[in-house]
């Protein structure tokens, strides 16, 4: 069966049928893996061990709520340029993961800057620190609660997906300034580490910590494509439903 | 006449004439730059630091809460179907109007903040920076906002939804408006820099903002 296959509503329901249960398997898998790990490798350069476990669920999720953001984008374009039939639904399923996502990055981040950052003698211990980058990704949930608000605001599914994929590609100027927004404003107020794996020089994380973090980072990709095929399901029976009401509402009597 | 030229002159006698002129946007602006002192305290060095952001927030704000009639009058008339099945291309026609707003609406905002500086306690060179930077902002403000007016125009109560449509999307323009007032009160050095990104992103939304309010129009009215 060809990729192309898949844009078939019907077709795609059969293999998220069949795939489903295999990812559900793989992404408990890979959860293991990185428990297993975490409770295995010494984390040897850092004092406190739950400080540096968060690295392990923040990074991961923070480059999913931009990946879904990006992923959005992508069948935006194919709303609109392509007039893919899944497309639509695609950005339906994925914004809700997306948020959940881009959630968890924020206040993992939260907790973990208000740890890290406070009471290093430089600055008090308060309750919340908006520097630039824990700024831009709340920004992004922002947005992703902002599509969803507008997909369920307009009435028909096919107008809702195409303005909800106008909004999705002018919002896609976050994500320069998410990676960015930590080199901008050097000298300003931001407290937030710069890159540390995708460096030219090679990542700067010793190896266990740094497959470690790979491994996590898989999981939670194997999550986000599980929830994300699970959700596209379930937006295709929605539909399903709605016409069946729309047809049953069109033949009784009035 | 062209056309285009002469939808721009309705534009502008319109809102000029209808709902208190230009000079409501303006009334606006001040009521928010006045509240900052009541909120934080007269403290004058605190005021010159808050004053760029002030002044930035205070002309989003006025900016957004015009959008909303943007295209909403025009669709309740009947004269927004007569746009959109004119000969002109719906882009440049939007273009226009958001030229129109921008004319009515962010000018007089721009003409207004020097003394609105002065009010924070800017000296005359730093509000005129901060005047210059809003003066290239302003219309990027105008420009990005026209898609949210777009994408809401055919729902009742939308006024709140295009709110929370546009202002995601001038988050860039703030971010680097404000990076630029400050550069240019404090003398930093980054003035440059900050500046001409945000001239850039002006320029962008000049082009990026007509196609996608354009395509959103387009469907909001089919």
């Amino acid at each position: 069966m060809a990729l192309i296959d898949l844009a078939n509503p019907s077709r795609f329901l059969a293999f998220a049928g069949r795939v489903l249960p295999w990812l559900y398997g793989v992404t408990a898998v890979a959860f293991a893996l990185t428990c297993y790990r975490l409770f295995t490798i010494s984390l040897a350069p850092y004092e406190q061990r739950q400080t540096i476990e968060i690295m392990f669920i923040h990074v991961p999720t923070a480059w999913l709520g931009m990946f879904g953001w990006a992923a959005m984008s992508v069948a935006a374009l194919g709303t609109l340029v392509w007039r893919h039939p899944l497309a639509d639904v695609a950005a339906k399923a994925t914004a809700p993961v997306g948020a959940a996502f881009t959630f968890v990055c924020f206040v993992t981040g939260w907790l973990w800057g208000r740890a890290s950052w406070a009471g290093g003698g430089n600055l008090p211990l308060e309750y919340m620190v908006l520097d630039a980058r824990l700024s831009s990704v709340l920004m992004l949930l922002i947005q992703y609660l902002v599509v969803i608000a507008l997909v369920r605001t307009i009435e028909d599914p096919a107008r809702a997906a195409r303005a909800a994929a106008i909004l999705t590609l002018a919002g896609a100027v976050i994500l320069p300034i998410i990676k960015f927004s930590v080199e901008w404003r050097e000298g300003q107020y931001t407290l937030h580490q710069t890159s540390s794996v995708f460096v030219s020089g090679g990542p700067k994380l010793d190896t266990p910590i740094l497959v470690t973090l790979l491994i996590s980072t898989v999981a939670f990709t194997l999550l986000f494509v599980t929830l994300q095929v699970a959700a596209m399901r379930n937006e295709i029976l929605r539909r399903r439903v709605r016409s069946l009401r729309l047809m049953y509402a069109d033949e009784r009597p009035a | 006449m062209t056309a285009l030229a002469a939808l721009l002159t309705r534009d502008i006698r319109i809102a000029l004439r209808a709902g208190g002129g230009a000079l409501i946007g303006v009334l606006f602006f001040l009521i928010v730059v006045v509240l900052t002192p009541f909120a934080i305290g007269p403290e004058p060095a605190l005021l010159v630091r808050v004053a760029p952001v002030t002044l930035w927030i205070g002309a989003l704000l006025a900016n957004l809460l015009s959008l909303d009639s943007l295209f909403a009058t025009d669709r309740e008339d009947g004269s927004l179907d007569l746009i959109l099945m004119a000969r002109s291309p719906l882009e440049l026609t939007v273009a226009a109007k958001a030229a129109a707003q921008w004319l009515t609406t962010g000018l007089p905002l721009v003409v207004a903040s020097p003394f609105l500086g002065m009010l924070l306690n800017l000296e005359p060179s730093e509000s005129l920076a901060v005047t210059l930077t809003l003066a290239v902002g302003t219309p990027a403000l105008t420009f990005t906002g026209v898609i949210g007016a777009a994408l809401t125009v055919s729902l009742r109560r939308g006024g709140l939804l295009l709110a929370v449509l546009a202002l995601p999307l001038t988050v860039p323009v703030l971010i680097f408006g404000v990076a630029a007032s400050s550069a240019a009160i404090t003398g930093a050095e980054t003035f440059g820099a900050s500046f001409t990104i945000l001239c850039a992103l002006t320029v962008m939304s000049f082009v990026a903002g007509p196609l996608a309010a354009a395509a959103a129009l387009r469907l909001e009215m089919e």
